[in-house]
């Protein structure tokens, strides 16, 4: 068992670190209403991405997505953008459904990040089996972090 | 197997972990012949970088024997022996391409943590926390290498195990160091730090031609050991005033190029360290960048500032005005191996590079604790532990 003096010591400690960060920026944006493309740049010709042959990943939303595909500037690649015809409801984009994870939004990124991957690498990098026994409310904060990060993020 | 894990800040234990498996067609599974202890790894064991969880294995810095091949690797078979870049990277993304590895696109299974403090993720590293990856680390009997085609390199014959460890991780980060500063022959450079990182920074800068290479440390061992086998001048911090030492040894101008290898655990003497530390313990700042706000002070108008040391977070103190007034140029990376590996072999075969010195201590799996200890602590003149799972 772990005291509740460590757990906070590391809640504080995640907390401080990403609250730093945070603070480093100048302007926190509002949440954004707009049914935003969620983009990346593969690092492959624009001929070699093509809408009716995206990896599984994408394939699998079928009608529900649309997608975008443009060459990027000079010598990046090509930029993959798909969104959701339909918008995510207010609720669906709020920050209790981002933070339990369950924004659909969250698993279409997840989604474009596996194909980029695959376009990229024929791959999508699994993580290793896990080592850790995270029995500490401290490991376990750090765990459920883990978790959402892979569907986290700026793109 | 056995592993050296992470049990909490300031704690690591050995204990028993199940045996990696391929995970990926492209992976292989090493037998890790030898591992090293490296200062980033302090920053973990200190919890200097809160991702990490209990259990987790460390150690980044290693060269081992193949033992298994996934179905789409091509340039490994069982047997090789490989040093392995400390940073994985997938060989294809732009930034792979462009030999920026550490900055690859494909290879952080957490890339949420990364978006979130840096505002996009880096690549994955072995053994470096959940922010990189939460990739197991090296200092096991086996370790899962991703993208092996890209990461592992065979070791040619003459090299032995324990000179071409450090081509791993510590020689590349000091190559790129001076390579990305821009040395150039008839350059004064100036490194802080003489762990094996600064070490090898000043030996690059020596081998890319600058006329005066001048080391910083505290340690009469490192820096009698940095004068020695690297070929340097140095300076004892404690026993002098670095800047106008540096004025006196350049004419007044300042070395052309300051490279710092410390990071975010610096030491100093000084009242702005009591202030540091508070700060980093409340988590108002996260890193003590003494070393990097000093690189900045003595740098020469117009010359170059290159950060080696890792840092995680945000500084307090950063002399914006002097980057800006001086015209300087600051830069930073984690280490883009992959760019300098095969060279820095072929230089090593060519006798023009030697690491062997750096391990001043060889230990077992089981002692390993011990040895981070005596790391850390900088006890008993140790400058890097060489673990052997085999020991
Ligand atoms: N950029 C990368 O990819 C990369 C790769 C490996 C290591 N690193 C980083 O490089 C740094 C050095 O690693 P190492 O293995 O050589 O560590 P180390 O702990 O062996 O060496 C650090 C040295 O810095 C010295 N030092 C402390 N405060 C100083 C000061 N104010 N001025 C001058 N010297 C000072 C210490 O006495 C010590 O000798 C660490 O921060 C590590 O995380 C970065
Ligand atoms: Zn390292
Ligand atoms: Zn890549």
């Amino acid at each position: 068992m772990v005291s509740r003096k460590t757990f906070w010591a590391t809640a504080a400690g995640l907390a401080g670190a990403v609250a730093v960060a945070r603070r480093a920026r100048t302007d926190e944006p509002a949440p954004d209403p707009v049914n935003r493309w969620l983009t990346v740049t593969v690092n492959r010709a624009p001929g070699d991405v093509q809408a009716d042959k995206l990896p599984a990943p994408l394939q699998e939303y079928g009608e529900r997505i649309e997608t975008r595909i443009v060459p990027a500037p000079g010598d990046r690649g090509t930029e993959l953008a798909v969104r959701f015809r339909e918008a995510p409801s207010a609720a669906e984009q709020s920050v209790t459904a981002r933070i339990t994870g369950n924004d659909p939004r969250q698993d279409l990124r997840v989604a474009l990040r596996e194909a980029k991957s695959l376009l990229e690498t024929g791959e999508v990098m699994r993580p290793d089996e896990p080592t850790a026994h995270p029995t500490t409310p401290g490991g376990k904060l750090v765990g459920l972090l883990s978790r959402r990060a892979g569907g986290e993020g700026v793109l | 197997m056995k592993a050296l894990i992470w049990e909490g800040v300031n704690k690591l234990a050995v204990e028993q972990v199940p045996d990696p498996v391929l995970r990926n067609d492209q992976d292989i599974v090493v037998r890790v012949i030898a591992g090293t202890t490296c200062g980033s790894d302090l920053h973990l064991i200190g919890g200097y970088i809160p991702f990490m969880q209990s259990g987790d294995v460390i150690g980044h810095e290693f060269l081992g024997e193949v033992v298994e091949t996934g179905a789409g690797v091509r340039r490994h078979a069982v047997g090789d022996r490989v040093v392995v870049c400390s940073f994985v990277g997938c060989g294809r993304c732009w930034y792979c391409a462009n030999d920026l590895w550490s900055l690859c696109d494909n290879t952080n299974t957490n890339p949420g943590i990364g978006q979130a403090l840096f505002g996009y993720d880096t690549g994955g590293i072995f053994g470096y926390s959940h922010a990189m990856g939460g990739l197991r680390g090296s200092h096991a009997e086996y370790v899962r290498v991703p993208f092996a085609d890209y990461g592992a390199f065979p070791v040619p014959e003459g090299i032995d195990d324990t000179s071409a460890l450090f081509v791993s991780d510590s020689v590349p980060t000091g190559w790129m160091g001076a390579d990305l500063a821009g040395v150039k022959p008839g350059d004064v450079v100036a490194v802080w730090g003489c762990g094996a990182v600064g070490q090898m920074a000043a030996r690059a800068a020596i081998l890319k031609g600058a006329e005066r290479v001048i080391s910083i440390d505290r340690f009469p061992e490192r820096l009698a050991m940095t004068e020695r086998y690297v070929g340097s001048e140095v300076i004892d911090y404690t026993a002098t005033d670095v800047g106008a030492e540096l004025r006196e040894r350049t004419g007044g101008r300042g070395p052309d190029v300051c490279i710092e290898a410390v990071g975010m655990e610096a030491h100093s003497d000084s009242p702005v360290h009591v202030y540091d530390q508070v700060k980093q313990q409340l988590r108002l700042q996260t890193d003590r960048p003494t070393a990097v706000r000093q690189a900045i002070h003595a740098c020469r108008k117009g010359g170059t500032v290159f950060v080696l040391g890792v840092f995680a977070g945000a500084v307090d103190k950063f002399p914006l005005g002097a980057v800006v007034n001086k015209g300087l140029t600051v830069r930073g990376a984690q280490m883009h191996g992959q760019r300098y590996i095969p060279m820095l072999l072929d230089r090593m075969a060519a006798g023009e590079l030697s690491t062997s010195h750096l391990a001043t201590h060889t230990v077992s799996l089981d002692e390993a604790p011990r040895a981070y200890d005596m790391f850390k602590q900088k006890t008993d003149g140790c400058v890097r532990a060489v673990i052997r799972p085999d020991a």
